[in-house]
């Protein structure tokens, strides 16, 4: 213990535990910085500083600590890699009273997050049918750059998305109320103000509820590979196996077009209440003031989006389901649904005492562990479900919430591989067509609405989500439940 | 065509130039259809007005590619070219107008690639040098 390694004359990375390194303050650093990895994390985020690169992760993690009223540590997950601002793979958390609110914490896919669904199916009868339903997912789900969905909404109606998330979904027969149970936030996170949403961001909704977008979203079958925590296993519902769909997508354009909108209003806020912020993306204001009130109503919507997205989207899949395989939509229950680009309102101890914070949370998910009352009742004994996709044709992992989280992370942890290859590098040393015949050669069926994106999201531009996974279980922040390998993979 | 694409390990950075600050800030209009599209595939039948203001140079550039942006997508266009026709400097910032080209989205026609959430601040960098503008800032799909 205690390896350091000195980056600049001011800034060096300290090994406080095997798995947990640290960056003492210096100069307008309020808090320290903490980085859970392994030496390779911590060497690869000093090689970019020390390479010159102007976007690298370990001085974003420093900016975000120079903030006002962060609380205890500017923490980076051990998928970090650099964002805009704060770092993806950041968890910042701030007072409510005197601390602020920062759209970089936040980014421009609202609500991120994963939905996972599990049935009484097996793979070895999904098997023989798989590219049947590969299909119908395919045609059911629409994905890719340009999709529209299948519910046309009007201004009314999309300020009643904003404000009643999932349940609006579920209102208009999208899915089943028991669905919510198994949603952060039920589904519905109050503080919602559609009036702190523009015009602009609600005309992108009109006709894209229900679309899975592009890029990194995707919506898989998977099924249980491994099993490690058989009591949770039971408590999640789950056996070896099993068949899960998972829905990895966000809040869409309504969510972007809030990022861009508040960009703005937030530097303005940021020169307006004299707050210095060490990069230009990393605009913010203070909670307590009428922008921050206003942004985080905003964040609220974006949301609720969200989670009426993935609802919608969940309700299509069951429909893919039946119509390829007769499989009955009941059979298809939500295990739990998850965000990894939020700000929330939230109560934690800090040096003994409970205090109100805003937590961001950018790439990164919550955690909750045993006992909190925000998980569902028959989760609360074990914890949340904290669900990680890994890329396409390796796998993902269902994992828990401890104690520990709640102590050192405000309940957080990582959310996914990181990249470490830029879209460009990808698709120059990978090309779709091989990608999508490797993963055939594995049996995993890919159905992808864009050519290159395939590329741009080849395993081999990641890092290996077992080992992120690893970290974050050995420093107890999760622990491992199951892992799933793909057998479907629909990209956009 | 002189834009150039950024390694950034999440997203896209463009680096724009051009002969005058129009230039740059069209040139980089177009690196940002390219992420999205082949744009010698997209034809330019509809023209779509922009406008936008900031209080600086680079400000203009990220404003006025996430104005594209909004504007694509509500109007469910691709767009292969952007020109700015005004560009005014007064004490109260910059105003910019220009007018986008492109044609309705058509999956059978067009080869659609990444979608584009936002153009950041991150990255942001605006010189001058030598006679020539460089814009550059990262896109985040």
């Amino acid at each position: 213990m205690g390896k350091t390694i000195q980056v600049t004359d001011e800034l060096r990375v300290v090994q406080v535990e095997p798995y947990i390194w640290e960056i003492p303050p210096y100069g307008e650093m309020r808090v320290p910085g903490r980085i859970y990895g392994d030496r390779a994390t911590v060497e690869h985020l000093v090689a970019d500083v020390k390479a010159g690169k102007s976007w690298n992760a370990l001085l974003q993690i420093v900016n975000v600590a120079c903030l006002p009223g962060i609380q205890k540590a500017s923490l980076a997950m051990a998928d970090v890699h650099p964002g805009y601002g704060f770092p993806i793979g950041g968890v910042g958390a701030f007072d409510f009273d005197e601390g602020v609110i920062s759209m970089a914490g936040v980014g421009y896919d609202i609500n991120c997050g994963v939905r996972t669904m599990s049935t009484n199916l097996t793979r070895d009868e999904i098997e023989p049918k798989k590219e049947d339903l590969a299909n119908a997912l395919y045609c059911t789900v629409p994905a890719g750059l340009g999709s529209t969905g299948a519910i046309r909404l009007n201004l009314k109606e999309v300020d009643k998305v904003l404000e009643k998330g999932a349940e609006f979904s579920v209102e208009r027969g999208y899915g089943f109320p028991e669905d919510l149970e198994y949603i952060e936030e039920r589904g519905r996170i109050a503080g919602a103000d559609p009036g702190a949403v523009s015009m602009k961001a609600k005309k992108r909704q009109f006709k894209q509820i229900g679309t899975l977008g592009s890029g990194n979203h995707y919506l898989e079958v998977q099924w249980v590979e491994k099993i490690y925590a058989p009591d949770v296993a039971d408590a999640y519902g789950l056996f070896p196996n099993q068949i899960l769909i998972s829905i990895h997508c966000g809040s869409r354009g309504l969510g972007h077009q809030i990022g861009t909108d508040y960009l703005k209003v937030l530097e303005a806020a940021s020169r307006k209440y004299n707050i210095p912020i060490r990069e230009r993306e990393l605009v913010c204001a203070p909670i307590d003031s009428p922008e921050g009130r206003q942004y985080l109503a905003a964040v609220n919507c974006g949301i609720n989006c969200a989670f009426a997205n993935r609802q919608a989207i969940a309700h299509l899949t069951r429909q893919a389901f039946h119509d390829a395989l007769g499989v009955r939509p009941q059979e298809i229950v939500t295990l739990y649904e998850i965000g990894h680009n939020t700000a929330k309102v939230e109560e934690h101890e800090v040096d003994g005492q409970i205090k109100k914070l805003v937590v961001h949370r950018k790439g990164a998910t919550r955690a909750f562990g045993p006992g909190r009352k925000e998980v569902p009742a028959a989760y609360r004994e074990v914890g949340q479900p904290v669900l990680v996709g890994g890329t396409m044709g390796t796998c993902s992992f269902i994992l828990h919430g401890t104690k520990r989280a709640m102590e050192e992370t405000f309940g957080s942890a990582l959310h996914g591989a990181g990249r470490t290859l830029s879209r460009r590098q990808a698709k120059k040393r990978f090309w779709s067509g091989d990608v999508i015949a490797a993963l055939a050669e594995q049996g995993i069926v890919v159905r992808a609405h864009s050519k290159s994106g395939v590329a741009e999201e080849a395993p081999g531009a990641y890092k290996d989500v077992e080992e992120v996974v690893e970290i974050m279980h050995n420093a107890g922040i999760i622990r491992k439940v199951a892992r799933l390998r793909p057998l479907i993979c629909i990209k956009g | 065509m002189t834009y150039e694409y950024l390694d950034h390990e999440a997203d896209v950075g463009i680096r724009a130039s051009g002969a005058t600050l129009e230039e740059a800030i069209a040139d980089g209009a177009r690196a940002m259809f390219g992420v999205m599209t082949d744009i010698n595939r997209v034809g330019r039948s509809v023209e779509v007005p922009i406008r936008c203001q900031a209080d600086d140079p680079a400000a203009l550039f990220v404003e006025c590619l996430n104005e594209l942006l909004f504007q694509s997508d509500v109007r469910h266009l691709l767009f292969a070219d952007f020109q700015v026709t005004r560009l005014a400097h007064t004490g109260a910032g910059y105003t910019l107008e220009g007018v986008a080209r492109g044609e309705p989205l058509d999956a059978t026609k067009h080869d659609l690639w990444t979608e584009v959430k936002a153009a950041t601040y991150a990255g942001l960098r605006y010189d001058v040098e030598d006679g020539r503008h460089t814009l550059q800032c990262v896109l985040d799909v």
